[in-house]
């Protein structure tokens, strides 16, 4: 995959952001780092990816004037980044609407910047109710609805405040960062191999997207070319972990518009693959199977055979559960129109993975620039130009057939050979990127190393960043009990974001 | 509608029930699912509260409604506030930005109530430790009656770890 780097000035980073968004391209990540140590003040770092590959520019910032010209104007997803960037390190964006604090809710003062190198992460604050600044609607009949942090159902905590007249939603604000445990600050107490294991943690239901975007990170800085056969079995696994959730993700959005006899069908399928997932490779999720340098389970002709045989049925199974979705005249009437994004709104915001596949952005990680395996498997994207929650369903019912044919294509021509090649030291001073198409959409893992393999910096950053605040969009002048089954359409990460 | 019904009859039922002689995994489900119907008897009501977790241990937790474990049929509900509660089952580790919402949810739940700790970093903090945005396990916020290891524990595990928090539970129903 083609990755340029470079470091520029204020000016040209504006101004390559500019030409990126002109040319179709869009923001990936956006992060901050502290170079003290190394006598060069901090710096912004931006991960840009256009047509032709991923170019990532670094902005490094004075100690005097810790702050870089705002791009949210170009790319409105960078808005939420930028000011978890403040937060976190202090470094501010020039010139942006919203200055309000992201992350950082009670627990730490407003002039503490946690991920400074100065700032030493065992440092506790006394927690205080935190008091943040919502947008308030006013007018006649107006009045809102607080939610959460913590939710009805088995979900993660998050706010939502909503804006309402009537039943029909004017507007939605959330605040997140009810999750953030210091996941960034603690990986720069960890090295290189330690790191695996967070990476794998940063969002459970996303551990192999995770895992493989840490590895390849650090394969890159390393010079570490993985064996085929892991880089097959990778694919595996990432696919098997699209197929449950997405699995899972059709069953919950049966049972959001009360058709229980989804939730209970879809969840039997979901729970089959996860024991299948345990007696092949050792654990439900996956977790920890992916590793720098190459995997950390196999598969044998059994093993081979028993996946086989088990896609067998859920095809037939899968395909039968969609004709009764698309014929459930109660199913379809509460998907259709329901959350809609237009492809225009999901090309201005920036809407990413699954959910902008559903809202006609086609980009697929996995079709566009196809690390191996899938550079051999001519991966067919699945896109939707409705945007709506039937959309979303339909993304969804489509990409569980094409991971169950990738997975067919693999295993038919699984290379023999190692599992794992070893793993060298990593030069200082060094970035290495990850780049994999979960699930939910492309994860990026940015790393930035330290001395004797130690990491300097590490970014982790989930799709859901950019799609969050588009989920405040789709849900305008719908009805609030339709929120449920928006949210779950979509299915963002709150740990991802919160890190 | 026909469709449905079809498929539902020829799904059959899935849940876990009689135990084959050799399989230890059915027994165990078994043993667990007569153990908590002596114990609850006619109902308990948890009230899930993710106070910073990865999110992994919610997958295990949502698996206990599906129909091999079929929670719902052993009189174990989720419910949508702690004023409903008896349980409440916590995912850590419990983030400095969640400790108050935490401790009003347990404040919110009326007694005697039961704290079931889930996960490893529920237990101990797990990976992410205690630091400026983590208090470690759930027992440093919130008292804890049972916590459940396992990154995540499965849904046997945690069906396990209810069970024990119940038999623990001192008994109400003595009259002076």
């Amino acid at each position: 995959m083609p990755i340029w780097h470079g470091t520029v000035d204020a000016i040209q980073f504006r101004s390559l952001c500019e030409q990126a968004r002109h040319g179709g391209g869009k923001l990936v990540a956006l992060w901050g780092s502290d170079e003290l140590a190394r006598n060069a003040g901090y710096a912004v770092h931006a991960a840009l990816v256009t047509a032709t590959g991923m170019l990532c520019l670094t902005l490094p910032l004075s100690v005097e004037r810790p702050a870089y010209p705002d791009i949210s104007d170009i790319f409105p997803g960078a808005a939420r980044m930028q000011r978890a960037t403040a937060d976190l390190l202090g470094l501010h964006a020039t010139g942006a609407d919203d200055h309000r604090k992201w992350i950082r809710h009670a627990s730490w003062p407003g002039n503490v910047h946690p991920l400074r190198k100065n700032f030493d992460g065992k440092t506790v604050f006394s927690t205080e109710v935190d008091a943040y600044p919502f947008v308030s609607v006013t007018g006649d009949g107006v009045h809102e609805i607080p939610v959460g942090p913590v939710h009805a159902g088995t979900i993660e905590p998050g706010h939502f405040r909503f804006s309402i007249i009537g039943d029909r939603v004017l507007r939605l604000e959330e605040r997140l960062g009810y999750t953030h445990k210091g996941v960034e600050k603690r990986f720069e107490s960890l090295n290189l191999e330690q790191g695996a294991k967070l990476a794998g943690r940063i969002s459970g239901d996303s551990t192999v997207a995770y895992a493989w975007a840490y590895a390849q990170a650090v394969e890159s800085v390393t010079g570490t070319t993985p064996p085929p056969r892991a880089l097959a079995l990778r694919a595996v696994l990432l696919e098997l972990e699209r197929i449950h959730n997405h699995l899972g993700d059709l069953g919950a959005l049966g049972n959001d518009v009360a058709l229980a006899f989804g939730f209970a069908q879809f969840w039997i399928l979901k729970e089959d693959l996860l024991r299948l997932n345990s007696d092949l490779f050792g654990h439900r999720y996956l977790m920890d199977k992916v590793t720098p340098g190459g995997v950390a389970c196999d598969l044998d002709d059994q093993g081979r055979e028993r996946i086989l045989r088990m896609f067998r049925h859920l095809e037939h199974e899968v395909r039968l559960l969609k004709d009764i979705y698309d014929e459930h005249a109660g199913v379809q009437d509460r998907y259709l129109t329901t959350g809609r994004v237009s492809p225009d709104l999901a090309a201005e915001l920036g809407l990413t993975g699954l959910s902008g596949r559903a809202s006609g952005q086609a980009w697929d990680l996995r079709a566009e620039f196809p690390c191996a395996p899938y550079d051999r498997l001519d991966v067919r994207m699945v896109t939707h130009l409705n945007g709506d929650v039937a959309a979303r369903v339909a993304v969804r019912f489509e990409e569980v057939l094409e991971s169950m044919r990738l997975i067919r294509l693999i295993l038919d021509q699984l290379p023999a050979g190692e599992l794992r090649a070893s793993v060298g030291a990593a030069p200082e001073n060094a970035l290495g990127l990850g780049w994999v198409e979960g699930w939910r959409g492309e994860v990026l893992i940015a790393l930035h190393t330290g001395k004797d393999n130690e990491i300097h910096r590490l970014h982790p950053h989930d799709p859901s960043w950019q799609n969050w605040p588009v989920l405040e969009h789709a849900v305008i002048r719908d009805v609030v009990p339709d929120f449920p089954v928006i949210n779950k359409s979509f299915n963002l990460s709150y740990t991802g974001v919160d890190l | 509608m026909y469709q449905i019904i079809k498929q539902i009859l020829k799904t059959g039922i899935k849940t876990e029930g009689p135990p084959q002689a050799d399989d230890a995994l059915r027994v165990e489900i078994q043993n667990l699912q007569e153990q908590i119907l002596r114990h609850v008897g006619r109902a308990l009501t948890i009230r899930c509260v993710d106070a910073g977790s990865c999110n992994a241990c919610e997958l295990e937790i949502q698996a206990l409604n599906n129909a091999y474990y079929n929670i719902g049929g052993l009189g174990i509900n989720f419910v949508a506030s702690p004023r409903h509660a008896d349980m409440l089952l916590v995912t850590g580790p419990v983030s400095r930005h969640m400790e108050i919402a935490l401790k009003r949810t347990y404040d919110a739940t009326p007694d005697p109530k039961l704290v079931v700790a889930v996960g490893d970093c529920g237990c101990n903090g797990g990976i992410f430790a205690e630091s400026y945005a983590s208090c470690g396990r759930v027992s440093n916020v919130i008292p804890v009656d049972v916590a459940i290891p396992g990154c995540p524990p499965t849904p046997t595990a945690i069906l396990q770890g209810i069970l024990t928090a119940v038999s623990r539970r001192p008994s109400t129903d003595t009259t002076p």
